[in-house]
């Protein structure tokens, strides 16, 4: 009997450790509600996953870097940097102090968005040469490229005639494409939502359908061995940086259209906000592990703190507090899985 | 332990002298089951003061779960652990190793930029007036290397010493533990003949103080030199416990296997036929590397690499396969000449390195099975641009199949499988690639009696299919029991090869041991 017992106690801590995330994330909503049960609608579910989506793209892209041992302290900058691009690039023609007079008629979208994308995997690549060629550490590339994309975007805000002020005032058909949504009835699903989820579709086949994901795991796991078992390093590397450039592009577009002001400090702590939901997603920082829905789990875990915190009008300084708490607790509760047991 | 730092080596104790000692530790009846295993099973050992008791058995025979459960690494579901009489449960090691239980682990943890007299008392600094008194330590360190006949200066950096010196400091740290029970972890893996001498004179000199000795290890002839008990463990039993004296190696192999091993290699039978592999005055780029080396291999050949540690074997198995980089010289390979430049590019010319050591370079523990096996041939899994899942299944399952792995499914991670069983994966990924060239080295590095065995069958296997390997090995009897030929390198030139197809035994130890020390 008692062996029996002793067997199903340990199955029971098996099950609270592998979904530990889904838990804690239970947990959080369950406590939200007992204090105010209004927390309980569909609109503010909605709300906090709209939220969660740019970032949520942003730590896609940057999973990959902490899948490879690595990190990125820039990826907030970069974003800002392409932010700002956008921003200037989707200014209404009707508005007097745009950035570019010279456009007299609405761009396509996917202008600016190629745009950004095409900058943000410039950033990418910079780390990613860094990382595979140099041989840096990603903290160290990742430092200086933070400094040179605010750089660029304080550069290129100032660069306005009226000197350096947000730019805003976008215009109705590119507000449409990020703030919009489908509608079901009085029921309205925004398109940021979507976004993130087709992102976040796509990494899960990237990271286990493809050769590129594959090797990732493995230059992340064992450097050596994958060197020895034909991964070309480099090229891999630099794959993985490119598509985190791709996703910091796409993030930064719809965070611009979804903040409808870009000034120089967009994009400050994102990057620390994409850390912290990947980790607490369960992604490894001593590389080779990590799942893209745990990343998308993590993101959101995070965003509902954020959320659930000002709804319940806590203060904002012990706000942090409890966040930083929140962090250490989740991952520490999912540090146990490779922990070797007793 | 607190702040007593005080040194007191066991004094020598002529009334455990021997084999007829008082008993220090008695594990009985010792069970431990793990999800799907019985690790152990009833498994007893007992140890007599001033003894040397080895522990011998298979991988995964239990060897290493027996002795976590004496260090609380690992809980016991039932038995009992005594030391001298009283029943004991450690926590972790730490409280072991206060207790007086001390290991010497196969790899050394040791903090390397630190001297050696701040590894021994790491966590427990000799202090004066709440500071640390540098003195007292050195002197304290001085004294116990004095005491066992260590020359090395407690204030040399520990990283600039050999691994048989880092061997000698971990024992005299347990020393200064006072242990009355020391564990050696498989201790002569990486000694020269005469580091094991040295290594032999230090544990008899604890012995004779009455420290009770736990020695596991492979090597068969150490074993019986060293031990007055042997116990052998086979699949998480206990089988037997015989004094060392009068036994012999085949009968250890045969209560390690359960089975008379007939021969101890399978028979090569192959006949090697045309040139497949040519390689002309190679010589590496960076120091220390291969100079000038220069062989032939046929398909179905077994060509055996000899020679020494630091005869730089590795380096000149790592720039055929082009991972370590070429000066000079050319590799032909069919007739046809190749560019090994990198790993990507020696695989598709049909190469194949399974490396030195498996942990560091050969898995990836954090992954399963079937990532481990599919891994150096991704590019064969592609269907409408995405990985097939079900291709990578069936060839893992064939894989797993064909080479015996034995694995709970094909997700379990590769760190949970024993050291052969990791070994067959990474030889089953290989042989995906479907290489011409085997280069093997160590191929059977850490592996027991049995899968060794297994492995020796494959290898003759793959050359009987047309295949040319390459097979380095420190273990003379396994180069010279299935190899056609042996290489001997001395300081990174061939001083010469042995055709084994006209004699096969006479004299042919004698022969690679002259060769080996040609160039030294």
């Amino acid at each position: 009997m008692e062996n029996t017992k002793s067997v199903n106690t340990k199955k029971i801590g098996d099950f609270l450790l592998n979904y530990s995330l889904y838990i804690l994330l239970g947990l959080m909503i369950l406590i939200v509600i007992s204090i105010n049960p209004k927390f309980l609608s569909i609109s503010n579910f909605m709300k906090i996953l709209t939220q969660a989506s740019t970032r949520g793209i942003l730590a896609l892209g940057a999973a990959g870097m902490i899948v490879l041992a690595g990190t990125d302290l820039s990826a907030g900058r970069i974003l800002g940097c392409c932010a700002a691009l956008t921003a200037s690039l989707v200014q209404s023609v009707t508005y007097a102090s745009r950035m570019y007079p010279g456009i007299t008629s609405d761009l396509p979208v996917f202008v600016p968005l190629l745009a950004s994308i095409v900058i943000a995997v410039a950033f990418c690549m910079l780390n990613g040469f860094g990382v595979s060629k140099l041989h840096l550490h990603a903290f160290i590339v990742s430092l200086g490229t933070q400094l040179i994309a605010f750089g660029c975007t304080c550069i290129y805000i100032d660069s306005q005639k009226g000197g350096a002020q947000a730019l805003s005032s976008f215009n109705q058909t590119f507000l449409n494409v990020v703030n919009g949504g489908f509608q079901f009835g009085s029921f309205t699903l925004p398109y940021l939502i979507v976004y993130f989820l087709i992102s976040a579709m796509f990494m899960w086949v990237v990271w286990n359908k493809t050769p590129l994901g594959k090797n990732m795991f493995a230059i992340g796991g064992n450097t050596e061995a994958a060197a020895v078992s034909g991964v070309n390093i480099t090229k891999n590397i630099m794959g993985i940086y490119i598509m985190a450039g791709v996703l910091y592009g796409i993030a930064a577009f719809l965070e611009a259209g979804r903040i409808q002001s870009v000034n120089t400090g967009t994009g400050l702590n994102y990057d620390l906000d994409a850390i912290s939901g990947c980790v607490i997603g369960g992604v490894s920082f001593s590389g080779g592990v990590g799942t893209v829905p745990g990343i998308v789990i993590g993101v959101v875990i995070l965003q509902t703190i954020n959320f659930s915190l000002s709804f319940l009008s806590v203060n904002p300084y012990l706000q942090y507090i409890i966040k930083g708490l929140i962090i250490i607790l989740a991952v520490s509760i999912d540090v146990r899985k490779y922990l070797s047991k007793k | 332990m607190g702040s007593s730092y005080e040194v007191a080596i066991p004094a020598a104790d002529s009334s455990a002298a021997g084999t007829g000692g008082a008993v220090v530790l008695e594990m009985i009846d010792i069970d431990k089951q793990f999800p799907g295993v019985k690790a152990l099973d009833h498994v007893r050992l007992v140890l007599k003061k001033g003894s040397v008791h080895s522990l011998m058995g298979e991988n995964g025979a239990g060897k290493s779960t027996l002795m976590k459960c004496l260090f609380g690494v690992y809980r016991e579901d039932a038995g009992e652990i005594c030391i001298e009489g009283r029943p004991v449960r450690f926590d972790n090691p730490r409280q072991a190793l206060d207790n007086g239980v001390a290991m010497v682990h196969q790899e050394l943890n040791q903090v390397l930029r630190r001297s050696v007299m701040e590894n021994v008392w790491l966590g427990r600094f000799p202090q004066k007036a709440g500071l640390i008194s540098h003195k007292k330590m050195y002197e304290e360190t001085k004294k116990i290397f004095d005491e066992l006949g260590i020359q090395v200066d407690p204030n040399t950096v520990i990283g600039k010493l050999s691994v048989s010196q880092r061997q000698m400091v971990e024992i005299a740290k347990t020393v200064s533990y006072n242990a009355r029970i020391l564990v050696l972890d498989e201790p002569t893996s990486s000694l020269t003949n005469e580091e094991v001498g040295h290594l032999f004179r230090i544990i008899n000199k604890l012995r004779d103080r009455g420290v009770g000795i736990i020695y596991i290890s492979h090597k068969m002839e150490e074993i019986l030199r060293i031990s007055d008990e042997v116990t052998i463990m086979r699949d998480g039993q206990w089988v037997a416990t015989r004094n060392a004296d009068g036994l012999t190696n085949d009968e250890i192999i045969k209560l390690m296997v359960g089975r008379d091993l007939k021969h101890q290699f399978p028979e090569n039978t192959n006949m090697p036929g045309e040139v497949l592999l040519e390689v002309k005055n190679l010589t590496g780029k960076y120091a220390p590397t291969c100079t000038d080396v220069s062989f032939s291999l046929r398909r179905g050949e077994i060509l055996g690499v000899a020679g020494l540690v630091g005869s730089r074997r590795t380096e000149m198995m790592e720039t055929i396969f082009g991972v370590a980089h070429r000066d000079s010289g050319e590799i032909f390979l069919a007739g046809k000449k190749v560019e090994n430049k990198g790993s990507e590019k020696a695989i598709k010319n049909g190469f194949a390195l399974l490396t030195e050591e498996r942990r560091a370079t050969g898995i990836f523990p954090l992954q399963g099975v079937m990532f481990n096996t599919v891994l150096a041939n991704l590019r064969a899994y592609i269907k409408r641009g995405l990985l097939s899942d079900k291709k990578m299944r069936s060839d893992t399952a064939r894989m797993i199949e064909n080479m015996s792995v034995k694995t709970p499914s094909q997700k379990t991670h590769i760190r949970y499988l024993s050291g052969g069983n990791q070994q067959k994966v990474i030889i089953g990924r290989w042989l995906l690639t479907e290489p011409e060239v085997l280069l093997l080295d160590e191929p059977t590095r850490g592996i027991d009696v049995g899968a060794k065995f297994e492995i020796y069958q494959l290898i003759i296997q793959l050359a009987g299919r047309g295949k040319g390997i390459i097979m380095v090995s420190s273990e003379m009897p396994e180069l010279i029991g299935i190899c056609d030929r042996i290489l001997v390198m001395s300081n990174g030139r061939v001083a010469g090869i042995l055709d084994l197809r006209e004699n096969r035994y006479e004299n042919v130890q004698e022969e690679i041991m002259r060769l080996a020390a040609k160039y030294v």
